[in-house]
C-alpha cells in the first residue's frame, strides 16, 4: 500500500493532503499551529508510532488470506468490517468526502457492492444522506474524514436529529494513541455530536468496529428513527481483526445489523389505555386528527387515512407529515402551526378530542402552549415514552408504532364520534380562510404563482425539496401533495442551503426504489441555494435529473419580513444588493440555465427545465417585497393568526 | 404588502375560555397556581464506560433540568456504575427527566428512590485554628471529627443528612472556614428493596398518568 501512512518520516511532503498525523509531523512552516517548534524528539517518537502501528497492523497479503471460501465474506481489517456492515445492512449509496482519516474505509469500499457519491461538501454528504432516509426510509449514510470533516457534517446531523430521520454518519478519527493530543485534523466528534445524535459510538478496536457499524445503521432505523455516528480511529479501520480464537479462522463478515439488546422499543399500546382512548375518542363532538412526522415514518399514513375519512374526522398535519393525508381531501385542512393554513389552526384552537399521532409539539406547530387546544383533551400515540407530556399534557399516552397503535384504535372505536356539526364548522372555515393570493398583472411575479405552476406541471408523485425561508412555505402551502415520502425538507433546525443536496439524495433515492419517473423539483430561495449551490457539480457529474427553481427575491426574506413586522422595517443585512445571475451560473456548472421574469414565461419555461433529462435551475424573478401569510407569531395564540400586516 | 387574505381579522373570531400552564396541563385560568417544586432522588445504573458521565450532565445542561447535585461512583458489578442525582423540578419535569435518562443507551436502570431512603453527604471544613478543642466540640455535636490538624488549621469531617451536613458547616463557620468540599448526596433504599434490580416497575410508560388538573 503506498498512501501518506507508508511515508517515510523525513520525506514527508509539508503541504501534502490528505494529512495525517504521521506525514503532518513532518510539516515544517505550513502548520497552522506553529508545531515545527515542537522538540524534534517528540515528533520522531510520533512518527515511530505510528510507523510501528502500520507495520503492526498490515493487513495479510493476499495469496495468506483463506481462500477456501468465499473471500468477500471474511473481512479481516476494521474497515473491510464497517463496509461488510454496510453492505449487510442493505447500505446501496453513500455519500461522503475522502479524506486521511477515512482513508481505509474508502479503500475498503473500492471493492464493495456500495456506490459511493463524492459530494462537494460535506454539509451536502449529510444533507443528501438525510433525504435519501426520508424518501426510501432506509438509513442514508455519509462519511468524512477527522476533524474538519467530521465538524461539516454536524448542521445535516442535527437537521436529522430533530427531524428524527433515519442517518448513519462514519468518521474517520485519528489513531487512538493521538487522541486526546490534538494532533492533524483531531476534533472530538463523539462529543461534538452528542447532543445530537441518537448514539454514538468511539471504534477504538477493528474487532468492534463491524459490529458498532451494524448497531449504529440498525439503531438509525428502529424505534423512533435518528441519526447515529461511529466514529473510527484509523488504526482501527487499518486494524487487523483478530483470528477467531475457537477455530483459528479468519472472523466472517457481519450479519444483519441489529440494535443493542438493551434497546427497546414498545411495538403496541396496553389494551386498557387504547379502550380508555377510544371512549373519550367516542364522545367527542369537536375531534380532530393531528399526523405528525412519525405517521410517514411509522408508514401509518395509510391506516390513518382510513381512521380519518371513516369516521369523519377532519385532519392537520404539521411540516415534516405533509403528505401523510392528501390535501385534496373534503377532511384534509392541511398543515396547522406560524405559517399554516386559517382553517387548520382554527379547527386546532377549537377541537375538544386532539388525537396526535407521532409529533413532538414543536413550538412552531403549539405556538404559545397556553393558548393551544386549550379545550381538548390529548390523545398521543408516539413510540418515544419522553415525548408524552414533553410540551403538551397527553390525558390518554398510547406509547407504541404509530402504525401498530393506529390499528389498534381503528379496532377499539366502535361509534363514530357524533361530529356532523364541527364538519361544518371546519368547512366554513375552509371557505372563509381560503388560501389565496393576489397576482396583480403590473407588479413582479408572484412567487406562490410560480409554485402552482411547478405543481401543475408534474405529477403527484414528485418529490419537493426546499431550503428555508419564505420559499418553503410557499411551496408547503401552494404545493398540494397527496403522498407521503414527497416533501422533503428541513423542519426542525431550519437549516438553509439544504434544498439542493437534498434533491441529489432524493434523486438517488427514488431511483433505487422504484421510483425513477417521480420528477425531484428544489424549490430554493436565494439565500439558501448560495450556501450549498457547489452541489450542483455532484448533479452534474452523476447525471442526476433534478429540477431547481430559485425564488430570487434577492433577499434573504422570511428575515426581511420580520424586519418589516418587529424592527420597524430596518432592513439590516437582509437585502442582496447583488446576486449572480443563478440561470449562468448553473450553465458554468455544466447544467441547464433558465429564467423567469414574466408571468407569461413561467409554464414554458417550467416545462422546458422539467424535460431537460439532467440538472437544471431555474432563476425566478419573484415579487421581492411579497410576504408569507397566515403568520402566528412566536409565542402566539393559533387561533389568533395574522392575515396580513395589520394584523400584527 | 399583498392585500392580505380574506377572512374576519383575529378580533372577531370567536375564541375559546380553557388555558393551558407553562407545562402544557389544562387548567383552569381562575385558580391556576405553578406546580410546586418538588426535590426527587434518582437512582441511576449506568455502564461503566467512559463518557457517560459527560453524556448524563450534557443531559442535564442541554434540556436545563435544576440539578442540585450528582455522585458517581462504581457499584458491586463492575461493569455499572451509579449516578445518584438529586433534582428540583415541578411534577412533569422529574417525569421527563427520567424519561429522558431511559433514552441514553449506556443507562441501564434509572428508579426514583422513596422519601425515606437512607440519604447521606460527606463533607470536609478547613477552618482556622485558633481553638482546635473548640472545633473538636463542635465537630462533636454533629458526630463529626478532626481527621487534619496543623498549627493554622484543623480539618473536620462530617457525613450525614444535607441539612445535617448544611448545619455543621453554619455552625463551623464561626471558627473562620478556608474552604468547605461537599460530596452531595448519595442514596440507597431501605429493607430488601434494592436499586439494581432492572424490573423496577417505574419502566411502565403506557399507564395512564395522573393529571394535576382541577
Ligand atoms: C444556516 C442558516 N442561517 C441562517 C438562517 C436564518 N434564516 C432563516 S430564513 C432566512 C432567509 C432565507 O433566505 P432565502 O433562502 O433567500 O429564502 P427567502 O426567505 O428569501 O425565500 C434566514 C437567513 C437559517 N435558517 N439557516
Ligand atoms: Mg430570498
Amino acid at each position: 500500500m503506498t498512501g501518506p501512512d507508508s511515508t517515510p518520516p523525513g520525506d514527508a511532503d509539508s503541504t501534502a493532503e490528505p494529512a495525517d498525523p504521521a506525514t503532518d509531523h513532518g510539516a515544517t512552516d505550513e502548520s497552522p499551529d506553529g508545531r515545527t517548534d515542537r522538540p524534534r524528539d517528540r515528533r520522531q517518537r510520533r512518527d515511530a508510532a505510528t510507523d510501528g502501528g502500520i507495520a503492526a497492523t498490515e493487513a495479510p497479503a493476499p495469496e495468506e488470506r483463506p481462500t477456501d471460501d468465499a473471500v468477500a465474506e471474511d473481512v479481516s481489517t476494521g474497515a473491510e468490517a464497517a463496509v461488510a456492515a454496510l453492505e449487510a445492512g442493505g447500505v446501496e449509496h453513500v455519500f461522503g468526502v475522502q479524506g486521511g482519516a477515512i482513508m481505509p474505509v474508502y479503500d475498503a469500499l473500492y471493492d464493495a457492492s456500495i456506490r459511493h457519491v463524492t459530494m462537494a461538501h460535506e454539509q451536502g454528504a449529510a444533507h443528501a444522506a438525510d433525504a435519501y432516509g426520508i424518501v426510501s426510509g432506509r438509513p442514508g449514510v455519509c462519511m468524512a474524514t477527522s476533524g474538519p470533516g467530521a465538524t461539516n457534517l454536524v448542521t445535516g446531523i442535527a437537521d436529522a436529529d430533530m427531524d428524527s430521520d433515519p442517518l448513519v454518519a462514519l468518521t474517520g478519527q485519528v489513531p487512538t494513541e493521538f487522541v486526546g493530543n490534538d494532533a492533524f485534523q483531531e476534533t472530538d466528534t463523539t462529543g461534538v455530536t452528542t447532543p445530537v445524535t441518537k448514539a454514538n459510538y468511539f471504534a477504538s478496536d477493528p474487532d468492534a468496529v463491524g459490529n458498532d457499524v451494524g448497531e449504529a445503521l440498525a439503531l438509525a432505523a428502529s424505534g423512533r428513527p435518528g441519526p447515529t455516528l461511529v466514529d473510527l480511529p484509523k488504526d482501527a479501520t487499518n486494524g487487523e481483526i483478530p483470528k477467531d480464537a475457537t477455530n483459528g479462522e479468519t472472523r466472517s463478515a457481519p450479519g444483519e445489523p441489529e440494535p443493542p439488546d438493551s434497546y427497546e422499543v414498545t411495538e403496541t399500546a396496553d389494551a386498557e389505555s387504547v379502550e380508555a382512548a377510544a371512549r373519550r375518542i367516542e364522545e367527542a363532538r369537536k375531534p380532530l386528527l393531528l399526523l405528525g412526522g412519525g405517521v410517514i415514518k411509522a408508514e401509518a399514513s395509510e391506516v390513518c387515512r382510513e381512521f380519518a375519512t371513516e369516521h369523519g374526522i377532519p385532519v392537520v398535519t404539521t411540516m415534516p407529515a405533509v403528505g401523510a393525508f392528501p390535501e385534496d381531501h373534503d377532511i384534509a385542512l392541511e398543515m396547522a402551526g406560524m405559517h399554516g393554513t386559517g382553517y387548520a389552526n382554527m379547527a386546532v384552537t377549537h377541537c375538544d378530542t386532539l388525537i396526535a399521532v407521532g409529533c413532538r409539539f414543536d413550538d412552531r406547530l403549539t405556538g404559545g402552549i397556553e393558548t393551544f387546544a386549550p379545550d381538548a383533551e390529548v390523545v398521543h400515540v408516539d413510540v418515544d415514552p419522553a415525548e408524552i407530556s414533553k410540551n403538551v399534557h397527553a390525558d390518554y399516552p398510547l406509547v407504541g408504532d404509530a402504525k401498530a397503535v393506529m390499528a389498534q384504535l381503528a379496532d377499539e372505536v366502535k361509534a363514530f364520534p357524533r361530529a356532523e356539526e364541527w364538519r361544518e364548522t371546519v368547512q366554513g372555515w375552509k371557505d372563509e380562510y381560503a388560501m389565496t393570493y393576489v397576482a396583480p398583472d403590473d407588479e413582479p411575479v408572484k412567487p406562490q404563482f410560480v409554485v402552482e405552476a411547478l405543481d401543475e406541471a408534474t405529477a403527484d408523485d414528485a418529490i419537493v425539496t426546499t431550503g428555508v425561508g419564505q420559499h418553503q412555505m410557499w411551496a408547503v402551502q401552494y404545493w398540494t401533495f397527496t403522498e407521503p415520502r414527497c416533501w422533503v425538507s428541513s423542519h426542525g433546525l431550519g437549516a438553509m442551503g439544504y434544498g439542493l443536496p437534498a434533491a441529489i439524495g432524493a434523486r438517488l433515492a427514488a431511483d433505487a426504489e422504484g421510483r425513477d419517473d417521480a420528477p425531484v423539483v428544489c424549490v430554493d430561495g436565494d439565500g439558501s441555494f448560495l450556501m450549498t449551490l457547489q452541489e450542483l457539480s455532484v448533479a452534474v457529474r452523476e447525471s442526476l435529473d433534478i429540477t431547481v427553481a430559485v425564488l430570487n427575491n434577492e433577499y434573504i426574506g422570511m428575515v426581511r419580513q420580520w424586519q418589516d413586522v418587529f424592527f420597524d422595517g430596518r432592513r439590516m443585512a437582509s437585502g442582496y444588493d447583488w446576486c449572480p445571475q443563478f440561470d449562468v451560473l448553473a450553465a458554468a456548472f455544466g447544467a441547464e440555465g433558465f429564467r423567469i421574469d414574466d408571468y407569461d414565461e413561467v409554464a414554458e419555461t417550467i416545462e422546458a427545465a422539467l424535460a431537460h433529462d439532467g440538472p437544471s435551475v431555474i432563476d425566478v424573478h419573484v415579487d421581492p417585497d411579497e410576504d408569507v401569510y397566515p403568520m402566528v407569531p412566536s409565542g402566539g395564540d393559533n387561533g389568533q393568526f395574522a392575515l396580513s400586516e395589520d394584523h400584527l | 404588502m399583498s392585500g392580505g387574505m380574506p377572512g374576519p381579522p383575529p378580533e372577531e373570531r370567536p375564541t375559546p375560555d380553557g388555558r393551558r400552564n407553562a407545562q402544557g396541563i389544562r387548567v383552569d385560568p381562575e385558580v391556576a397556581a405553578e406546580p410546586p417544586v418538588r426535590r426527587a432522588v434518582i437512582s441511576v445504573l449506568v455502564a461503566h464506560e467512559p463518557g457517560v458521565l459527560s453524556e448524563v450532565s450534557g443531559l442535564f445542561s442541554r434540556r436545563q433540568f435544576n440539578i442540585e447535585s450528582l455522585t458517581v461512583g462504581p457499584t458491586a458489578d463492575p461493569d455499572r456504575a451509579r449516578i445518584t442525582v438529586v433534582c428540583e423540578e415541578p411534577e412533569p419535569g422529574v417525569d421527563q427527566l427520567k424519561k429522558q435518562l431511559r433514552k441514553l443507551l449506556p443507562v441501564v436502570d434509572v428508579r426514583e428512590l422513596p422519601d425515606d431512603a437512607v440519604r447521606r453527604e460527606l463533607a470536609l471544613i478547613k477552618v482556622d485554628a485558633d481553638d482546635p478543642a473548640e472545633v473538636r466540640a463542635v465537630a462533636e455535636m454533629y458526630d463529626g471529627r478532626t481527621v487534619d490538624a496543623c498549627p493554622e488549621t484543623v480539618t473536620v469531617e462530617v457525613t450525614g443528612s444535607r441539612q445535617k451536613v448544611g448545619a455543621a458547616v453554619e455552625t463551623l463557620g464561626r471558627f473562620g472556614v478556608r474552604e468547605v468540599v461537599r460530596t452531595g448526596t448519595t442514596a440507597l433504599a431501605r429493607g430488601t428493596d434494592t436499586t439494581t434490580d432492572q424490573t423496577s416497575t417505574e419502566q411502565t410508560t403506557n399507564a395512564r398518568e395522573p393529571t394535576t388538573e382541577p
